[in-house]
């Protein structure tokens, strides 16, 4: 733990390998942690545009219309584009992952992993909808 | 039908070498052979100073963990039939110092075990005269995924995050420290926290997930570094929330 590990300080004859910086270009399950880790770059920046846009909203509708057209542009629109299939990317991967972390039991059985993702797709497909919902003027 | 197989071996004897390096040995091939067996066919026939860890030859000592291909293995598991026509490249397992050939240190693990305490701990022993610790099967499933861990360090080989920060405490250490703290006979979930909920600890891990995958005893580390991730911060809200409950 934090005290430095047992070998490092004695037997100056073993051989030590360095981890390579390209480590995660060696298999493709190492590739695949490394993009999902990324992705969280996408995830902060969905964050920091709608923040950008409920401050355009509190602007005034002008401000607002403004935003939107910015929104529109090409270069954004392809960003945005790439920015949302990392950001499913990041969720499908994140509600596969969720059974891992969950242990619940019911009715002295435990319940099986496909629930437990079937039951985070649902609420996220409901919380999604309520959005659109709301969205598109309730 | 093929006759033999080449298998390519990582030696480093560390009188002669700066560094290891491969040695090619060709050894019959025969279909029920696994890597271990042509391992010790170079050792009785070919090289008598070929050095490496063996023991049970059945999956359950855990000493005959290597990377095989490139990949970490149980080399009593590993048929060389998977790999036709070879070459089979042997290596000692990744991530750990190599004292010599095949043969790594362990000595970071041993100590990391023992930190997370991995026995029964009691507050307080019953009496002999009261019997034993009653479970239901239902208390054993709990943990005994967990308790099917051999230490072979397989998990170690695989984790990119124990190969980068060596202070990491590692999969098999936590999926063990987890196992008794599942057991409903145990009483030192407390002291294991401290321990487990460092930096160092399973906020450590960030659940590249390989460890269960390689796992030749399908304990699921991974699942159980997650799970203690949750139990961790439940607790932490807990001595948040209501601090005269702690301890």
């Amino acid at each position: 733990m934090n005290q430095t590990p047992a070998y490092t300080t004695h037997h100056p004859r073993w051989y030590r390998t360095r981890v390579s910086t390209y480590w995660w270009s060696r298999k493709w399950a190492y590739f695949r942690f490394i993009v999902r880790e990324l992705t969280s770059i996408a995830v902060a920046y969905v964050v920091v545009l709608t923040l950008v846009q409920i401050q355009a909203l509190r602007q005034g509708a002008d401000e607002y219309a403004e935003f939107q057209e910015l929104l529109r542009k090409p270069l954004l629109l392809s960003l945005n584009m790439i920015a949302l299939f990392f950001v499913l990317y990041h969720a499908i991967t994140w509600f596969n992952l969720a059974p891992k972390a969950v242990v619940a039991h019911f009715r002295g059985k435990r319940i099986s992993d496909t629930l437990i993702k079937a039951s985070n797709y649902v609420v996220w497909l409901a919380i999604s909808g309520g959005v659109i919902w709301l969205l598109s003027g309730g | 039908m093929v006759d033999t197989i080449t298998l390519e071996v990582a030696r480093y004897r560390p009188e002669r070498e700066a560094e290891p390096n491969f040695q090619r040995f060709d050894v019959p091939f025969r279909k029920d052979w696994v890597v271990l067996d042509a391992l010790n066919y170079i050792k009785d026939k070919l090289d008598t100073s070929l050095s490496y860890r063996w023991s049970c030859r059945m999956g359950v000592c855990g000493s005959c963990g290597m990377m095989v291909n490139d990949e970490p293995k149980l080399t009593c598991a590993t048929f060389l039939s998977d790999y036709l026509p070879g070459p089979v490249r042997v290596e000692p397992l990744r991530n750990f110092p190599v004292v010599r050939d095949l043969v790594i240190a362990m000595n970071d693990f041993m100590a990391k075990l023992q930190q997370v305490k991995p026995w029964l701990v009691r507050e307080e022993e019953k009496p002999l005269s009261e019997g034993e610790y009653l479970q239901t099967p239902r208390q054993l499933d709990d943990y005994k995924q967990f308790s099917m861990c051999i230490n072979c360090l397989i998990c170690y080989a695989a984790c990119p995050v124990y190969g980068l920060d060596p202070h990491f405490l590692g999969p098999a250490a936590i999926a063990l420290a987890q196992r008794y703290n599942l057991d409903s006979r145990d009483q030192g979930a407390k002291e294991r926290l401290d321990i487990l909920s460092q930096h160092d600890g399973i906020w450590g891990c960030t659940f590249v997930g390989e460890c269960t995958k390689v796992c030749p005893k399908h304990v699921d580390p991974a699942g159980a570094i997650q799970q203690y991730k949750l139990e961790a911060t439940k607790e932490w809200f807990k001595s948040f929330l209501l601090p005269w409950s702690a301890k």
